[in-house]
């Protein structure tokens, strides 16, 4: 299967480069394209389309100023930045500063902030940068950032950064397809498991026979299968349509990084693909967490982290030997990873790490608390009926659990055409690193590490809000709380009040929520401030809760970050007069 | 946080690229000559937790309406879109006789609300028994649709070729039969996939068509599908060869590759039992085994 493997892989030298013309075969030892980096506090960035080959097969990607990703930008703490971007695209375009606090005019989300880039026209942004950090910035026009319109932005701290480092790379994560997201979308819609090629079979229910005896493979099966829900549902679009990019690079492209011995290096690590989460770790290296979502946290050293797809996350290493070290990033349904390498010199690389076994869906992604609550024996319970009314002395499991066709219990919301599950005791644990990282035998980081190292922008709350994270998987449809956007009514916030939104995640597929204009200070279960965000990632049935304080005027997106359940209807504007 | 500024923007140049150094130094030097002394950005970080709330916009949205905002997203969470599968086509060896059949569906609409088309169909020897139905179809629950439509049958039916006299082959004067309809389909516990529809026609005529399919997945490309179909009529129908009560019943297996997922060549055995009294209908009632080969196509 070899032309499987270089779509995998990708082409060595693949990417604007090669379709250019101006590829570097000649010289193994030249440098290899570098994304443009530019600073200062004015900017010119011109949106259009670029002949690419990451795979073998020729095709069109939308960048700026040429380049894919889009250029690296580089403000100052407490500059006033003016950018002209300029669309040379036939369709309207626009940009979105994802994470920068600004004035809703200058958010770029089209029909919101304002009435997006027409062809051939112009518009000028311009607002003060007052934080620091790892953002970035992508169009928020239909399916323009799946073809390449995304970019990191590094904000300087005007002090200093809080944790020093001797060198620093932007490390770019993405998802490219060969495949138009028009037709992604519309395939998903016909068929939503169309890109899972590891969904359960009758050898892997023989394996599972072989290993537990016919009847709990059997009960497993029928649990699942009698909700109609598959366990194997992890990531809607997977490596059979996509090859995952570090800065823009296949993984047969190796990007390099380069650090010379002893040297801290700060790693910005930025996930700007559509619709993947990366595992990442570099094998080798301890990473000491330092900021996430480009806000300083207490120093966390772990081996591994997750990072969903709009989320940042920024590392230090010190690499003290004179070796290549691999940047290892495998997607969350271990379809494929991106990959690069951290070494002395050019041209070096490690091995790179086999693919880590994926995960299935447990209990706990399905019912949230209710798997863990103590004294009840899961193994013994007739999972199969799931009918719990008629599990004679289980009265209090009325409550608790998943609600599906079926099962009986107390919905929270009611099924419906565009609902296919409910949970009515999520689990609020924050410890929890997600599904395929549990009991890795590595140390992962969970939300539960990360402290901001500021004080919460809101000390309390006035009011609660609830909202749930609702869908329908096989006909793709997804919404908050059952309610396409299309169909709901904004949500509306006074100014100056400080609410607490909870989100419930009544699906099994796990969502990065980014609101617009205002930051997401999350919160532990005991309501104790911890962390402060701009995406938000929600785990299967899991309940999270921030502080939002609504100091920002204005019409604002807030939506689900894997783009295709943004498109679907996980999308609602919040509204703050 | 006691920062010299200057030290700053030297590990700022440092950091940023290794190559440039002059120009580099150029702006650091620029940079520590604008930039204010260090220990009142000391002073502003401390008290100043990296957030400030922004001006309200310069420009705000004109007010629009929910159509006109609609344009401007570009967003569409409603999609119309359209699919077309076909989901048998297929050539049949049974115990006597070659026969062509084909079972499709399509349908046109959004999220929660289809006209949805549907034909099946089977072509032996010159004769034809064939139906082709258009539903209104519409999500009620999770899982299931309630189907709102018409049914129109052409062909002559199921019935026995007529005898060849003098080398001339006759046919059978269609039969044509339209039907109204209503039905559900969808998803059953443990994956079924179900179709029930009831239909009323013409001289009090009523019929019912059940069908239930499912997927084993031997493996992510080969896969296993046992489907079962059967036909009830309220009363017989001999023009067209049909009797009252269960008039046919057929039970396949059919194993397909997906090449692609929308495109699987298959080959199966498929068991059909015809009720009714052969003479009076003149119908291939009966058992019939048949070893099938086909295609099965979607866009």
């Amino acid at each position: 299967m070899l032309s499987r493997r270089y779509f995998v892989q990708g082409l060595a030298l693949g990417g604007t480069a090669a379709a250019l013309g101006m590829g570097r075969a000649s010289s193994a030892q030249a440098p290899r394209p570098r994304v443009a980096e530019l600073s200062g506090t004015q900017f010119d960035l011109d949106i259009g389309m670029l002949p690419v080959n990451i795979t073998g097969a020729q095709r069109v990607a939308t960048v700026v100023n040429g380049s894919l990703p889009a250029p690296l930008l580089r403000w100052r703490q407490g500059d006033t930045i003016t950018l002209r971007v300029r669309n040379s695209l036939a369709t309207t375009s626009s940009i979105h500063w994802h994470g920068i606090v600004l004035p809703a005019d200058m958010d770029g989300v089209p029909g919101l902030s304002f009435m997006g880039i027409a062809p051939g026209s112009s518009y000028t942004y311009r607002f003060t940068v007052n934080q620091s950090g790892t953002y970035w910035y992508h169009s928020h026009s239909r399916f323009q950032e799946q073809t390449g319109l995304y970019g990191a932005i590094v904000v300087e701290p005007r002090a200093g950064e809080r944790q020093r480092a001797e060198r620093e790379h932007v490390v770019l994560l993405s998802d490219w397809s060969d495949s138009d997201p028009e037709h992604i979308y519309a395939t998903l819609k016909k068929q939503s498991n169309y890109y899972n090629f590891a969904q359960p079979t009758a050898a892997d229910f023989l394996r599972d026979a072989q290993a537990s005896g016919v009847g709990a493979a059997l009960d497993r099966r029928a649990m699942w299968n009698r909700m109609r829900m598959d366990p194997t549902d992890l990531a809607d679009v997977s490596g059979y349509a996509y090859t995952y990019l570090m800065n823009g690079v296949a993984p047969a492209g190796n990007w390099t990084g380069l650090f010379a011995r002893g040297e801290k290096v700060r790693l910005r690590f930025i996930n700007g693909a559509s619709m993947s989460f990366f595992d990442v770790r570099i094998p080798g290296l301890k990473l000491t967490v330092v900021a996430n979502d480009g806000q300083d946290v207490e120093p966390v050293t772990v081996d591994e982290f997750r990072i969903g797809p709009a989320e940042t996350c920024d590392i230090i290493v010190t690499p003290d030997d004179d070796r290549a070290y691999t940047i290892f990033a495998q997607s969350m349904d271990r379809s494929g990873y991106a990959r690069g390498t951290l070494a002395p010199r050019e041209g070096m690389q490690a091995d790179v790490p086999p693919l880590d076994p994926r995960a299935l869906l447990t209990m706990a992604d399905m019912m949230g608390d209710m798997a863990a609550m103590p004294g009840m024996d899961h193994s013994k319970m007739n999972h199969g009926g799931m009918d719990h009314a008629a599990l004679p002395g289980k009265g209090a499991e009325g409550s608790c659990g998943a609600n599906m066709p079926g099962m009986k219990s107390a919905p929270a919301l009611q099924l419906g055409p565009g609902i296919d599950m409910t949970v009515a005791t999520p689990r609020t644990n924050l410890d929890d690193p997600g599904i395929g990282l549990r009991d890795n035998g590595r140390r992962v980081l969970t939300y539960a590490d990360l402290h901001s190292a500021t004080a919460p922008i809101s000390a309390d709350t006035q009011r609660e809000i609830t909202l749930h994270l609702t869908g329908h998987m096989g006909r793709y449809v997804w919404s908050f709380d059952g309610l396409k956007f299309s169909d709901a009514e904004p949500l509306r916030l006074t100014h100056g009040e400080r609410v607490r939104i909870s989100l419930v995640n009544d699906t099994m597929m796990t969502h990065p929520i980014h609101l617009h204009g205002m930051w997401s200070e999350v919160e532990t279960a005991d309501g104790e401030f911890l962390l402060r965000k701009h995406t938000v990632v929600v785990q299967p049935a899991q309940k999270l809760s921030y502080r939002v304080n609504a100091d920002a005027l204005g019409r604002w997106a807030y939506h689900c970050h894997l783009l295709y359940h943004m498109e679907g209807g996980m999308f609602r504007e919040v509204v703050v007069a | 946080m006691t920062v010299p500024v200057r030290a700053n923007v030297l590990r700022c140049a440092r950091t940023d690229t290794n190559d440039g150094s002059l120009r580099a130094l150029s702006v650091m030097l620029a940079l520590s000559m604008l930039a204010p002394p260090a220990a009142a950005y000391a002073q502003m970080v401390q008290e100043d937790p990296g957030h400030v709330a922004p001006p309200p916009a310069a420009q705000p949205m004109p007010p629009m309406s929910m159509q006109e905002m609609d344009r401007v997203m570009d967003m569409h969470d409603d999609p119309l879109l359209a699919m077309f599968k076909l989901d048998q086509f297929e050539r049949a060896r049974g115990d006597d006789a070659y026969s062509t059949s084909w079972e499709a569906e399509g349908w046109i609409g959004r999220d929660f609300d289809k006209l949805w088309l549907r034909t099946e169909g089977e072509h032996e020897n010159g004769v034809t028994d064939a139906r082709i139905e258009a539903f209104w179809d519409h999500a009620f629950a999770s899982f299931w649709d309630w189907q709102l439509g018409a049914r129109h049958d052409f062909g002559s039916g199921p019935q026995r070729p007529l005898p060849a006299i003098h080398g001339l082959r006759g046919t059978w004067a269609p039969a044509h039969r339209d039907w109204a309809a209503f039905g559900v389909q969808g998803l059953a516990p443990y994956w079924f996939e179900i179709e029930a529809t009831a239909y009323v026609g013409e001289e009090g005529r009523t019929a019912l068509r059940l069908r239930a399919e499912y997927e084993l997945l031997l493996t992510q490309r080969l896969i296993l599908q046992p489907e079962l179909e059967a036909n009830l009529y309220g009363k017989d129908d001999p023009a067209r060869g049909i009797a009252d009560g269960l008039s046919d019943f057929d039970f396949g297996l059919r194993l397909r590759y997906e090449i692609r997922r929308e495109f699987a060549p298959y080959v199966g055995v498929v068991w059909v039992r015809r009720f009714g009294d052969d003479d009076a209908l003149n119908t291939r009632t009966g058992s019939d085994t048949q070893v099938v080969a086909g295609l099965r196509v979607w866009f």
